[in-house]
Order: structure tokens, then C-alpha cells, then sequence
């Protein structure tokens, strides 16, 4: 197993009566982009903070390659932030930003003009070197903060939603940029964003957080198809998720029919949640299905059509690139291994644990 | 809207300003400028250089350049402190520092004879240490004393709203990229708040400048300042409307040119409030 | 380590300066209750006497009100005045607008003395010194103030808003009065606030235009303070200081009140 990198130990933090963190705990590998994703408040970019030391953790300790550095100052940890709202010096211009961090190191002219040309290089921003950051863009902006970062070659580069207030194509573009730069540089990147289709595109790994704690960890891959538990399948990507029984392994009922299944473990006769995902519902005629029911809406969407079924007292969401007409008679087939059990939560918040 | 409309919304307030700013400002102009007679001279503007008259202009020069070095240097740790522990605008604590401001000036100038008089407060406090006494009532002292006590908060408020604007993150990524807290102050919250400084300094120089009141009840007839000669040029005995427009406009071309190499200064945020 | 020692140096600082912002009035508070005539550095006893005196002192309480009806005329006059160019200035053209802004700058650059200088010359030239002249003056120096807090909240104005209303048949006149002062309010509030507070603290413009027997409270203090009734004067200190404390005391109340409102029907991190 790689070596722990950065690891958070028992971290608690509140703000007045608000308590965000609880006793987290977490470690993170060198050379991986880590996302932590989550709603609005989940305590994400407090995490974040914590690691970059603009927050002090109630309790618990954050440790840096096995030292403990919770109570070092950000001006002391090896890593560097790009901010939210891109926080660069209005009254310096784009060289004096990017070589903020290389003036304070005292590195010699010659080498912080070079830095300065290889971080606008590397972000393609060449030749920006003299222009003011109010006449930038915002996605230039968002380039410069990360070259201002970059060229202090920290070990951890540390974003906090750095792509919100871009549109659509532009984030998209960034999304590449970053996962370029990440191989390119060889550093570990830690990014904190809502959204999950950033997070699945860019991660080697996922942290899925709700209410201060962890739900899952895993690769975009397991958190998409094998979701732990009802938030984390229902935050990421659209879900079918219902009540179910676990008859025993392998055997499912839901609704009143039995599904065959893949997964084993969850005990006998135990109630369970089941999501499917929409994309692995097949419509076929009736009868020929596991389920019988009838088309109510259909919706195109461009990569497929998204089409609600009524089936057995439930609305199942359906995307298929085939569209079957509202009012039609259908049958629903799902291949057992599309059928993900997943334990129901004890309380609503829930704390998973998944070693890599 | 429309264009009547704009204009009838602003004209009485243009009408009140050239009438009660402009055309009086013109009368100082042209009494400045003529003899009782009615003749055409410049004998008024240049009356400034007088010795009678320059050594009171350089009196108040002086006064009001340490008035505002003291009012600065006091006010801008303070500004540093409270924007530090601020959440919103209108912290109670800020708050705290301002409400001198909203009493009388002169209640306030009366607090400090009661301090300074010869028998005054400091002294008895002095005594109660085992100090000596000390004679400042009617000194140039007591008169900056009183002054920048009656103009600290005219510079604090400015510099505290620049300061509070920055952006918190902006200190973040400083120190994010390695900055100690003298960096900061020196390369961010320095430049960054320039703004406020110059708004601050311009609010306690001009004013100062032509300060008399606080003359009189602090310093006596000992200390006599610009403002005092051209309010007895207008009062006293020896009234000459044409001297006093004179120095008024030779004291009003100082202000302009020391404005005019503050804008220098000032990167310009035009149409900004003074809050 | 070193972050305790800045903490607390911080809270040091601000200890001393506050002392030295409110000893020199807690100084007056004091001395309104101490009985001794001369010497106020000695303690000759606890006395309500300066408060009565000063109720019946027509002196004292003539200047303070000639004061209050001073700023409150001048401060609405000015208000009603500054809001109205602000509003008309929103869709001048650049030039017209600087000249405006230009003109507006003349009073507060000047220093006041010249202000009240020019404005007596005026006024001697062609009527008497009265209270109306007092008025006029107070009204052009402190239009400024009332300019430069309402301007910034005109600048933020989202036209759109006035323009639905328009857009669902109100005339310009009820739509500027139902939908931009509204939304304006604050800085006409603060304007007006602003104004007043320099109102009630002007000596220099007032002291060269008043009407002979006719005093602010400021003008009054200059005329009496070396005679005896210096103790009266602290009492007024005194009350003054409570009701500005009141004020401001319920002002921080409504504005606490109001970002609490806002916090928690915002968005949480």
C-alpha cells in the first residue's frame, strides 16, 4: 500500500452550535487527485481549510507525512490553495501574482522569471506576463490563481471549487486542463466540489461527504455502480431506489417480485435498500420482462430519452436511446448484476469506512 | 427617463448650489481682488506672504501635519485590529469607536481644559504619582492634543472600510504562499487599503488646516493660527473684507494644491461614497 | 506561541485607545456632578444642581433649541434636495454627471471657514443675518453628505425593476416613488443621519452666519464657556452623550436584527 501522505485523525470542528466535523478521520495517498464531494454544507471545504491550516480543528490532529503539522501556519505546510473565488492581488500585476510565493522564498531573479514563463506556459496563458487581473477573464483568472499556486511546487495542490463560476464548455475544458496538470507536475491534487459529474470525470478517488461525514470512499467507478448506501446513490448520478427485502443471498424482493441479484452477505429475511440505475432498465413487450408496466412520460434529452414507467405502484426512471411512446404497455427486465443492495442507514447520517 | 424629467429632478439642487456655493465663492474672488475703493488689486492675495500672516499659515501647516501623522499613526493599528474581528460592517465594536464622533466637538474640546487647566485632572493625577506638573494649557501641544483627539475618528472610519473590503481569502492565499504577517501588511493590507488612507488623511489635513476654535479654547491668545487671522479679519475691530477674502483665497489655493497632489496618490474609485 | 502574545498585545491596544477616546468624556460626566464651582479636579460632592440649573437656563436650552430645529430643517431640506438629483442623475450623460458630482465636491473641499465666509458676504449684501440664513448655510454644507451616501445606493440600482413597473402601466412619477426610493432608502436614511450628526457639530458656518442673539449650541459654548456656567454645560454633556448612546445603541439593534434575518434565510456554507 502507498504511503499515507496527509492523514486527518479524529477531527472535530464546530462553528457556534453548528457542528460540521465529527471525529473525521481520513488519509489520502501521494500522486492522486482526491475529491471530496457533497451538498452545501457538508463540511467539505471545511475539511479542505483544515488541511491547508486557514481553519484550527476543535479537536484531532492533522499529520503530514506522519508529522504533526496541526499547528503549523499555511505560510509552514508544503502545500498551496487555489481559492474559490480566485483571491489574486488586484493591485499587482500577473507576473508579481504568479511570483509572490518565489519572492518570499528569495529565489533569484533568473529563476523566478523563468518559473513565471513555464507557469503561464503550462497554463496557456503565454505572454500575460504585464496585464492587470481585473482585465482578465474569469476563466483566465481562475488560470492565473492555479499558476500562482503551481510554481511554489508544493507537494499538495489544494482547490476549493475552482471551476463554479464558469460556464459549461469552459469548465469542461478546465476539467482537462487540470487532470494534464496533475500528471504533468506529478503532485497530489485534493479539489472540493458539488458537483458530481466533476468529480467522477477528473478522480482517482472520491470522498462522498454528507452532514460532517464520510459516506463513501472509492474510485469514480465503485461510488457509480456500487453505491454504499441511499445518499451516496441518489447524490451521484440519477438512481431508481426502492425498498426491498433480502430474502436471502443473491435473492431480492421488491414490490412483491423477486429479483435475482449478485450480491451476498446481507443476512436473511432483512429489509434492504435497492437502486438501479435508469440506464440498466431494459424495456422489452410485456410479459417478456420481470415486471410489468406502462410508459407515462417520455423526455428527450439528447444523449437518450428519459422516459417514467409505472410499474407495481412505482415511478421508475428509465434512459434508453430507444424511445417506447407514453401510454404503451411495457415489460422491465434488469440483469441481476445491475441490482445494487445496499444496507439502510442506522441514523441519517452514517459513517463508512473504506480502506484502498 | 426622460430628459425633462432628469432635468427637473436636478435643478433645484443645481440652482441651490450655484446660488449659495458658486456665487458666494465668486464674491470672495472679487472682494479679494479689489480695495475699499472698488480698484482692482492684488495686494490681498499676496498679503499671505507677510510675515504677520505666513508665520500663522506655517504655524498651521506644521500643527496640521503632525495632527495628522498622530491621527494615522494611532488610528491605522486600530483599523488593522478591528477589521481583524469584524463580521459584518456594523460591529458593535467599531461602533464603540465612533460614537465620540457624534458628540459635540466642542463638549469634547471642553473635556480637555478640564484635563490640561493648570489645576486640571492631569496634573492632579501626575500629583497623585508623584510626578511634577505640567504647564500645556495654552501650548501648540494642547492644541494638537485637542485636534486629533476631535479629528481620530474622521481617519479611523475610512481606513477601517478599506481594510474590512479586503477579501479575507486574498490574506489566505497570501499566506497560502508563504508570507509572514509583515509581509502581508507591507505588500497587501498597505497597498490595499491606500484608498482609505488618502480619503482619511484628506478628511483631517483640509479641516485642520483651517481649524480657530480649537485655538482659542485650548491655546489662548499663544497660539494663532491662519484660521484665527482671517476670523479677525472678518470679526474683530480691525475688520478688512478684503484682506480676509485675500488670505481666504490664498488659504483656499493651498488646499486645491495639496488635493491635487493627492489625487496624484489616489488611484480613484470616483463616485464613491464617504462610508 | 507567538500568536498569544499578538492577541493580546491586540487587545491591549485597543483597551488604551479606547480609554483614551472616553476618559476626556467620562472626565465631563464626572464633573456635571461634582459640586465644587472652580476646581472640578476636586471633589466637592455629589449634586444634581447643574441639571436643574440648566433646565431653567433659557441660555443654554434656547441654543439647544435652535440646534435641533437647525439640523432637523436643514437635514430634511438637504435630503429632499440630494436624493432628487441623485435619482435624476441616473441616466445623464457622463459630462453632466461629473459636473454635478464636481459641484457637490466644492463645500466639503473648502474648508469651512471659507464656506461661512462666503455665504455671510452673500447674505450681508442683501438682507439681514436671521435664522433663515443659519438654514440656508447649514442646508449647502451639508448637502454633500446626503450626495455622497445616496449616490452609491443609486449606482447599485437595478433599473430593471423600475422598468417592470413601468412595463405594468405605472406612470414614472409612482414608479419612482413605489419602486426606487424604496429600494434607495438606506442611503437616504444614512444621508440624512449623516447629515444631521454634521449639522449639530458645525461651529464655523454657523458662527459667521447667524443672526446676532441667535445661538446653536456650539456657537453658545464658544460665547459662555469662560463665565460660569461652565458646570450646566457638562450636564448637557452628559445627557447628550446618554441619548447618542441610545441611538446608537438602537441602530446596531435593528441592523444586528435585519443580518440575522438575512443569515438565516441565506444559504449555509
Amino acid at each position: 500500500m502507498a504511503n499515507k501522505l496527509i492523514e486527518l485523525a479524529g477531527i472535530t470542528k464546530s462553528y457556534g452550535d453548528k457542528t460540521i466535523l465529527d471525529e473525521m478521520d481520513l488519509f489520502m495517498n501521494e500522486n492522486r487527485f482526491l475529491t471530496l464531494l457533497g451538498p452545501s454544507g457538508c463540511g467539505k471545504t471545511t475539511t479542505l481549510r483544515i488541511i491547508g491550516g486557514f481553519e484550527m480543528p476543535d479537536s484531532g490532529k492533522v499529520l503530514f507525512e506522519g508529522r504533526d503539522i496541526t499547528n503549523t501556519p499555511p505560510n509552514g505546510r508544503p502545500f498551496n490553495t487555489v481559492f474559490q473565488k480566485y483571491a489574486l492581488f488586484t493591485h499587482m500585476n500577473i507576473e508579481e501574482n504568479i511570483a509572490f510565493g518565489l519572492k518570499i522564498k528569495n529565489k533569484p531573479k533568473n529563476y523566478i522569471n523563468d518559473k513565471v514563463k513555464y507557469a503561464l506556459k503550462l497554463v496557456n496563458l503565454d505572454g500575460y506576463e504585464k496585464r492587470m487581473p481585473d482585465s482578465l477573464s474569469g476563466g483566465q483568472q481562475q488560470r492565473i490563481a492555479i499558476a500562482r499556486a503551481i510554481v511554489n511546487e508544493p507537494r499538495v495542490l489544494l482547490l476549493d471549487e475552482p471551476l463554479g463560476a464558469l460556464d459549461l464548455k469552459l469548465r469542461q475544458d478546465m476539467q482537462y486542463e487540470l487532470i494534464r496538470l496533475k500528471n504533468e507536475l506529478g503532485i497530489t491534487f485534493i479539489y472540493v466540489t458539488h458537483d458530481q459529474e466533476e468529480a467522477l470525470t477528473m478522480s482517482d478517488t472520491i470522498v462522498v461527504m454528507n452532514k460532517g461525514y464520510i459516506q463513501q470512499i472509492g474510485t469514480p467507478e465503485d461510488i457509480y455502480n456500487e453505491p454504499q448506501n441511499a445518499f451516496v446513490a441518489d447524490f451521484i448520478g440519477d438512481s431508481n431506489i426502492i425498498n426491498g427485502i433480502m430474502i436471502e443471498d443473491k435473492l431480492v424482493e421488491i414490490l412483491g417480485t423477486k429479483f435475482q441479484c449478485v450480491d451476498e452477505g446481507f443476512g436473511n429475511n432483512k429489509p434492504v435498500d435497492v437502486v438501479v440505475r435508469p440506464e440498466d432498465i431494459v424495456l422489452t413487450k410485456p410479459g417478456k420482462g420481470i415486471i410489468d408496466g406502462r410508459v407515462v412520460s417520455a423526455i428527450f434529452k439528447g444523449v437518450h430519452y428519459e422516459m417514467e414507467v409505472e410499474a407495481c405502484g412505482f415511478d421508475w426512471l428509465v434512459h434508453s436511446t430507444v424511445l417506447v411512446e407514453p401510454g404503451t404497455e411495457a415489460g422491465l427486465w434488469i440483469d441481476p448484476f445491475n441490482i445494487q443492495i445496499m444496507n439502510k442507514p442506522e441514523s441519517e447520517d452514517e459513517e463508512i469506512f473504506i480502506e484502498e | 427617463m426622460k430628459k425633462l424629467g432628469s432635468r427637473l429632478l436636478a435643478g433645484p439642487y443645481l440652482i441651490w448650489m450655484v446660488l449659495f456655493t458658486i456665487i458666494p465663492l465668486c464674491l470672495i474672488l472679487y472682494n479679494a481682488f479689489t480695495t475699499f475703493e472698488g480698484r482692482f488689486t492684488i495686494e490681498n492675495v499676496m498679503a499671505i506672504t507677510d510675515y504677520v500672516n505666513a508665520k500663522p499659515l506655517l504655524l498651521s501647516l506644521n500643527m496640521s501635519l503632525v495632527v495628522t501623522l498622530i491621527c494615522f499613526v494611532l488610528s491605522f493599528p486600530l483599523a488593522l485590529v478591528l477589521s481583524k474581528y469584524s463580521k459584518n460592517k456594523n460591529s458593535i465594536i467599531v461602533m464603540v469607536f465612533i460614537l465620540p464622533m457624534w458628540m459635540n466637538f466642542m463638549l469634547r474640546t471642553l473635556a480637555w481644559r478640564l484635563i490640561l487647566l493648570n489645576n486640571g485632572f492631569l496634573n492632579k493625577g501626575l500629583g497623585i504619582f508623584g510626578f511634577n506638573p505640567v504647564y500645556l494649557m495654552n501650548t501648540k501641544a494642547a492644541v494638537i492634543l485637542g485636534t486629533a483627539y476631535d479629528y481620530f475618528p474622521f481617519m479611523l472610519l475610512p481606513i477601517y472600510n478599506a481594510l474590512v473590503k479586503i477579501d479575507k481569502d486574498v490574506i489566505n492565499a497570501a499566506k497560502d504562499l508563504g508570507a509572514t504577517s509583515f509581509i502581508i501588511l507591507k505588500r497587501i493590507m498597505l497597498p490595499l487599503s491606500l484608498p482609505g488612507i488618502v480619503s482619511g488623511i484628506t478628511m483631517v489635513f483640509v479641516p485642520s488646516m483651517s481649524e480657530f476654535v480649537i485655538a482659542d479654547m485650548l491655546g489662548g491668545n499663544k497660539v494663532y493660527l491662519i484660521g484665527n487671522v482671517i476670523e479677525q479679519a472678518f470679526n474683530s475691530g480691525y475688520a478688512d473684507v478684503h484682506l480676509g477674502s485675500g488670505l481666504s483665497l490664498s488659504l483656499m489655493g493651498l488646499i486645491i494644491i495639496s488635493m491635487v497632489i493627492y489625487k496624484f496618490f489616489d488611484k480613484g474609485e470616483g463616485g464613491h461614497g464617504i462610508w | 506561541m507567538v500568536n498569544g502574545i499578538k492577541k493580546t498585545a491586540e487587545k491591549v491596544y485597543l483597551v488604551i485607545i479606547l480609554l483614551l477616546l472616553y476618559i476626556p468624556i467620562a472626565l465631563l460626566v464626572i464633573s456635571s456632578f461634582n459640586a465644587s464651582e472652580r476646581n472640578k479636579a476636586v471633589w466637592g460632592g455629589f449634586t444634581f444642581k447643574a441639571y436643574a440649573e440648566l433646565i431653567q437656563d433659557e441660555i443654554v436650552m434656547g441654543a439647544l433649541y435652535n440646534t435641533l430645529l437647525l439640523a432637523g430643517g436643514a437635514s430634511l431640506i438637504a435630503t429632499i434636495l440630494g436624493t432628487l438629483v441623485c435619482i435624476g442623475m441616473i441616466n445623464m450623460k457622463k459630462r453632466s454627471k461629473s459636473f454635478i458630482m464636481g459641484v457637490t465636491q466644492i463645500p466639503l473641499l473648502n474648508s469651512d471657514i471659507v464656506t461661512g465666509i462666503s455665504l455671510m458676504l452673500l447674505f450681508t449684501r442683501f438682507a439681514d443675518l436671521s435664522f433663515v440664513t443659519m438654514l440656508v448655510a447649514h442646508v449647502t454644507f451639508i448637502i454633500p453628505y446626503v450626495v455622497l451616501s445616496v449616490q452609491p445606493k443609486v449606482l447599485q440600482l437595478n433599473l430593471s425593476t423600475y422598468e417592470a413597473a413601468l412595463d405594468l402601466g405605472a406612470s414614472h412619477l409612482y414608479a419612482m416613488w413605489k419602486v426606487i426610493i424604496p429600494e434607495i432608502m438606506p442611503g437616504i436614511l444614512s444621508g440624512f443621519l449623516l447629515a444631521f450628526t454634521m449639522s449639530l457639530d458645525d461651529f464655523s458656518v454657523t458662527y459667521f452666519t447667524k443672526a446676532p442673539g441667535l445661538n446653536t449650541m456650539s456657537t453658545m459654548i464658544n460665547a459662555e464657556y469662560r463665565k460660569g456656567i461652565q458646570t450646566e454645560i457638562y450636564a448637557l454633556s452628559t445627557i447628550v452623550f446618554i441619548i447618542v448612546l441610545f441611538v446608537l445603541f438602537i441602530i446596531n439593534r435593528r441592523s444586528e436584527k435585519a443580518y440575522k434575518q438575512r443569515e438565516e434565510s441565506g444559504v449555509a456554507l
